[in-house]
């Protein structure tokens, strides 16, 4: 077993056990809880970092801003290959990627992740070796993440992907080969930039799901957010202040999400179709 | 790199146990989410801004922060309170409840999304007709929206509770021993960690498939006569 996944499950049964301690046994009132909110503990120093508590708690969204950002670019490319793959004619591509589909929207994500983390390293025989004997575990987990992650995404971009498509009808391909333009060139120049601006909203719901599912990966040791929240009240016995923080950094992060999806909407809108000056 | 299949065949007994929890998490989810998440949508909807401005609050919240986060707030912050008020000075086992309140409590969220959604899909001029029958509002809500409602928003809530089967299994993260964790444990404790974790992948993998497969099925059925 990793030796860092040894030590943060013995970290969260200890604390959740001295936790459910402490606060059985002392009486509990809400307002004495709200008096106790101390936010001097974001300042104090981390054990666990050079500087204080904010700062690693900042560091974990940027690790998970990381794994959503690298995963998203790996999800885009897959979703969209995918997507491609199930709206052409003939019998085996469609049905390729619908399968890709299905087998990656079927198994829950952390199976999925462990599948990544444990077994392929295993199974694969050469590369697995270096991977489990040279690459530092923080980039092992980073690394199993995307993978994990980009794929997972990626069946559902595919399917955001193949609705796109369908949604344009059969009008602007045929339109498209008509004026001479290969299949691939009406997919290139056509279909998808059209199609890709219709998606944008869907796409930044998917993207939010992303950022969302990367605290998944606090499950093999990956020191993102939601695991950082869990090792700050560890280690600072302040379980409130801890957990508030992490959730309000999700919170604005998918705030600035939002208001930039919706900036790049605006800028990429196209005249005559949905959101777009007529 | 090979693999031993042979010691799944022992584990089958506990690994049922644990699929039991994984089941009984995923039927109560469903079961108080689709309750709590229709009265949520009914507060959405209702002329009363406070009700509304709860419910869509309720809603942005559990929507905008990762499940696993979820978890760890009932597990260590609020089942811990509440347990504290009313049993104080008593050690409970409370990871199963923990389960049970935070999976309802997210899945209504997500719920009262979708049964706002079919509410708002069935047309404003049945909502006037039924006033202008002399029902009140209630009365066609109940009588009128809901029945058309629901009837349209089967397959939605049921392709929901699939995706709730697959994130029961995030109660890893609260040490819960559902169909996974069990099958990760025995794989960890008899050293075939590889084969357990693909086993129960499979297994996942087989009854969402199928399951998937009859919500589509039956989607295909109940669209039959389109309602407007």
């Amino acid at each position: 077993m990793h030796p860092l996944l040894l030590s943060s499950f013995g970290a969260f049964t200890a604390l959740s056990q001295a936790n459910h301690f402490s606060l059985l046994t002392s009486h509990f009132s809400p307002s004495a809880l709200i008096a106790a909110f101390d936010f001097s503990v974001f300042l104090r120093p981390s054990p666990e970092s050079a500087l204080n508590n904010l700062c690693y708690l900042l560091v974990g969204l940027g690790w998970s801003l990381l794994l959503a950002l690298v995963s998203w670019v790996v999800a885009f490319v897959i979703g969209s290959i995918v997507g491609v793959m199930r709206t052409l004619p003939g019998r085996i591509l469609p049905f390729i990627g619908a399968c890709y589909v299905e087998l990656f929207r079927n198994v829950p994500l952390l199976v999925q992740l462990f599948i990544w983390f444990f077994v392929v390293p295993d199974i694969t025989p050469v590369l697995g070796d270096w991977f489990k004997q040279q690459v530092p575990p923080i980039w092992q987990e980073f690394i199993a993440g995307t993978a994990c992650l980009g794929l997972f995404t990626g069946a559902r971009i595919a399917e955001q992907v193949r609705a796109g498509i369908g949604s344009l009808g059969a009008g602007q391909l045929g339109a498209g080969l008509a004026l001479g333009l290969s299949r691939g060139q009406v997919y290139l120049l056509v279909l998808l930039p059209v199609a890709y601006r219709i998606l944008i909203p869907t796409l930044t719901s998917e993207f939010l799901n992303l950022i969302k599912n990367t605290a998944v990966a606090s499950t093999i040791g990956y020191l993102e957010l939601a695991q950082r929240s869990a090792s700050m009240a560890e280690t600072t016995s302040r379980v409130y202040e801890a957990f508030a923080a992490g959730t309000l950094l999700y919170a604005v992060l998918n705030l600035l999400v939002m208001v930039l999806a919706r900036a790049l909407e605006r800028f990429t809108a196209l005249p005559g179709f949905l959101g777009g000056r007529r | 790199m090979s693999f031993d299949w042979s010691s799944i065949t022992g584990a089958l007994p506990i690994l049922w146990q644990g699929m039991i929890v994984t089941l009984q998490i995923t039927l109560v989810g469903v079961l108080v989410g689709v309750l709590l998440g229709t009265l949520l949508a009914l507060f959405r909807l209702s002329p009363s801004r406070l009700l509304s401005g709860f419910s869509a609050a309720y809603v942005t919240v559990f929507r905008s922060i990762p499940l696993v986060m979820v978890l760890f707030w009932f597990h260590l912050v609020l089942i811990p309170l509440v347990v504290g008020l009313l049993f104080p000075g008593r050690r409970l086992e409370l990871r199963f409840i923990t389960a049970l309140t935070a999976f309802s409590l997210f899945e209504a969220s997500y719920y009262a999304e979708i049964i706002r959604a079919g509410i708002l899909s069935v047309t404003k001029g049945q909502f006037s007709a039924g006033l202008a029958l002399g029902m009140n509002r209630r009365q066609v809500m109940r009588l009128v929206i809901l029945p058309q409602a629901l009837r349209r928003m089967v397959p939605l809530l049921l392709t929901q509770a699939i995706i709730l089967f697959q994130d029961s299994t995030l109660v890893y993260v609260i040490n819960l021993d559902d169909f996974f964790r069990k099958a990760y444990n025995i794989g960890n404790t008899v050293g075939t960690l590889n084969e357990l974790i693909l086993f129960a992948g499979a297994v996942y993998l087989v009854i969402c498939t199928l399951a998937s497969g009859c919500v589509r099925q039956l989607h295909r059925r109940l669209t039959v006569l389109p309602v407007k």
